[in-house]
């Protein structure tokens, strides 16, 4: 913009530069995107499609797969444990993302101080992130140990104990990458909205509902969408943590889908399931961004 | 989040991109090339370094040079090793010779035409034929056909327990059911719980049922059940079985925590090896869990015996469940049969027999009972090895002796009953659905 702008270049009724040739050259040539392009065609799409076409067979891993119709989609339709798989992996969504939430804010808003001891005490939070998730959820499967751990109680065989020891171990994984989130929002905010709340009176707590929360809306849509899209796919620490127990308890929908295609070798219906999967994440995802806005994201800074 | 979704999206791509490899390329000629070089995939445990002498042995021999072939063994980690193996032989980079559990482990491979039939081989070969204890080597197979040939050590599940805790408490190893629920009574009198159970990995779990099963409706219950009769499920033991569970559960015989309780992670061979609970149903690889965790435990205080009798019911109490062994079985698709058939031949010697015995296990070669005083403990091998060559029948662990498709539900309706999310007659009703 700046360019033509400089060189006096054409202009809109509203005196804003338009676009124009030299605009557009300006802009990098689409063949750069091709190696983008090719990786997700190769490792993304087309995984995809043949995941597709496998639901419409039965095949056990061996031989050719046979044709099957649409048996394994009537049979996942027909499942109880789709049901409650996706029960499941909607509570565990919305409370994973209202646990993830509420701490990062807070602490990433925290963070965003430049007093030392915070940048000191971040960076240890930032830890748990740079784990795997496998070694946290060992870690954690040995920690709640009734016998040997920190909680002398039958945490895994009950429903509701094993539901938030997932929520836990996610969060303690997870919440460092948002806080990193938050922090860089807040650090955004101009300081000078703080001082001219200050000199109208604004305590903190004031300062914090009206200019920071309100500041911070793109941050929390990008990060809510992180965590959404995210929670769909949790699937190691189910494994490691619970296995979907107690009994099929917390046998989320990714837990389904390796179940039948790596223990019971029921490629067709793993498929279908994966492909479900594929469906509701994109529907959901196209909905959060409708929803929030997130498309036609407006600056917060409109009319300073 | 974002990157971990990445990854799994990744993950899930490659994985389907080399099974479609394997897809397009089926029919093509199997093996390792033409070069004579055979893989074997072992399950890659502390145990396998048996088998890498065994192929050293193997190559340097003979018998390889006649054959013109070589083995390369491949160590695969073991949780993966099932599901590598699968993916492996849908694909052009099949084994030609195949660690596996007989049974239905092999089912589906039998089914596909990729097995090689043994049963002449053996007939035929009087090293393999009398090399063996005949119910082990009839364990591996299919519908009275051989398709493979043990390599590994013998794996009955025993009663193990804790001779201290019997001692202090003046209790003697119960030979029957009531002798067995009057231990449980003194023993919760006392505070320690009866059995350690890891319930966290469900298929300690299923060893109780195993074992009752057989001790009340005998071994031919679940022989009808092996053979895909899903009805053979509504036979009364199992529904007996599945009460005397939930009776033990509620009479507080496992403890309280025992769902959460892992016997992968140590959590409940230790809960065992330091006296909080008193005996414990597991497999006879315990011995050597206990040795490398609790040595002192293992060498002095570790008592074993069989499952009790349960009174009126048509089951042995000389009856073993558990896995027989593991074997090697030969890919249809492989190169070079004769290197291969000559290569098992090298599990049946005198060699191999000593070496699995001095880490040990307890082989399933007939030579195998008069080298048994070389093993580190020679007491608790004569036990194991009379212990199955005395059995009238040696049930195959459920969840190895049926298709994987069934096998995986059956385990989540065990836990479901252990946790009690499923009632003993919705339990049964379950099990008959399976197909």
């Amino acid at each position: 913009m700046s360019l033509t702008q400089l060189k006096g270049g054409p202009r809109d009724d509203a005196g804003r530069p338009r676009p124009t040739r030299r605009n557009r050259a300006g802009r990098p040539s689409a063949a750069l995107a091709v190696p983008g392009v090719l990786f997700f065609a190769f490792f993304a799409l087309a995984p995809m499609v043949l995941a597709f076409y496998l639901s419409f067979t039965k095949w056990n891993g061996l031989g050719d797969p046979e044709p099957a119709g649409l048996a394994n989609w009537r049979k996942l339709l027909g499942d109880d444990r789709l049901t409650q798989s996706l029960t499941v992996t909607v509570s565990l969504t919305v409370v994973s993302w209202a646990f993830q939430t509420v701490i990062s804010l807070l602490l990433g808003v925290w963070a965003a101080g430049r007093q030392r001891n915070r940048a000191v005490l971040s960076a240890i939070f930032f830890v748990p992130f740079l784990l795997s998730s496998t070694a946290i959820s060992l870690l954690f499967y040995a920690l709640l140990d009734p016998n040997f751990g920190i909680i002398h109680k039958d945490t895994l065989g009950t429903t509701s104990g094993a539901f938030l020891a997932i929520v836990f171990v996610g969060g303690w994984q997870f919440i460092p990458f948002h806080t990193l989130i938050y922090q860089g929002g807040a650090r955004q905010i101009p300081e000078v909205l703080y001082q001219a709340a200050a000199i109208d009176g604004a305590g903190r707590l004031r300062q914090f509902f009206s200019i920071t929360l309100p500041q911070l809306r793109n941050t929390a849509t990008t990060s809510s969408v992180l965590m959404i899209v995210g929670s769909l796919t949790y699937f190691e620490t189910v494994l490691i943590l619970t296995q979907g127990g107690p009994g099929t308890d917390t046998a989320i929908l990714p837990y389904l889908m390796y179940q039948a295609g790596f223990k019971s070798y029921d490629f067709g219906y793993a498929s279908a399931v994966a492909s479900f999967l594929v469906l509701a994440a994109t529907a959901l995802s196209l909905l959060m961004v409708k929803l929030s806005g997130f498309g036609a994201m407006r600056s917060t800074r409109e009319g300073m | 989040m974002e990157s971990y979704s990445r990854r799994w999206f990744l993950g899930a791509g490659t994985a389907a991109l080399a099974s479609v490899g394997g897809l397009t390329a089926c029919g093509s000629s199997g093996g390792s090339g033409g070069d004579g070089t055979l893989t074997a995939f072992v399950y890659g445990d502390d145990a396998a370094k048996i088998q890498v002498k065994s192929v050293n042995r193997f190559n340097a021999s003979a018998a390889a040079k006649k054959a013109k072939g070589s083995i390369k063994l491949q160590k695969v980690p073991a949780t993966d090793y099932p599901a590598k193996l699968r993916t492996a032989m849908g694909s052009p980079n099949a084994p030609d010779v195949f660690f596996n559990w007989g049974g239905g482990s092999i089912k589906a491979y039998r089914e596909a035409g990729q097995l090689i039939d043994l049963t002449d081989v053996i007939a035929s070969d009087p090293v393999l034929k009398s090399g063996f204890l005949p119910s082990v080597l009839a364990s591996g197979g299919l519908d009275g056909k051989n398709y493979g040939v043990p390599m590994r050590g013998m794996q009955p599940v025993i009663l193990f327990y804790n001779k201290t805790v019997f001692e202090e408490h003046k209790l003697q190893p119960p030979t029957t059911w009531d002798q067995l629920l009057d231990i449980n009574k003194k023993l919760k009198k006392a505070n320690i719980t009866p059995f350690a159970l890891g319930g966290a990995d469900i298929w300690p779990e299923l060893m109780w049922l195993e074992y009752l099963v057989d001790r009340i409706g005998g071994p031919q219950v679940f022989e009808k059940i092996k053979n895909g009769d899903a009805s053979a499920w509504g036979d009364p033991a199992v529904l007996k079985a599945a009460q005397t569970v939930k009776e033990l559960i509620d009479d507080g015989a496992f403890g309280k925590g025992y769902s959460s309780v892992g016997y992968g992670n140590g959590g409940a061979p230790a809960v065992f090896a330091k006296g909080k609970a008193a005996m414990h149903l597991m497999g006879s690889w315990e011995y050597s869990t206990q040795l490398g965790k609790f040595p002192d435990f293992a060498k002095k205080n570790l008592g074993w015996c069989a499952f009790p009798k349960i009174e009126g019911g048509a089951g042995d109490i000389r009856n073993v469940v558990g896995n027989p062994t593991n074997y090697w079985s030969v890919n249809a698709r492989t190169s070079n049969k004769d290197a291969a058939i000559a290569f098992l031949r090298d599990s049946a010697s005198l060699a191999y027999t000593k070496e699995l015995i001095a880490n040990g296990d307890v082989p399933a070669t007939s030579n195998a009972a008069d080298l048994l005083d070389a093993s580190p403990n020679p007491e608790f091998a004569k036990f194991q090895y009379q212990m199955v060559q005395q059995a009238p029948a040696f049930t195959l662990s459920w969840d190895q002796a049926v298709d994987p498709n069934v096998a995986t539900p059956m385990l989540t309706e065990v836990n479901k009953l252990f946790v009690g999310k499923s009632s003993p007659t919705q339990f049964v009703s379950a099990l008959k659905e399976l197909k």
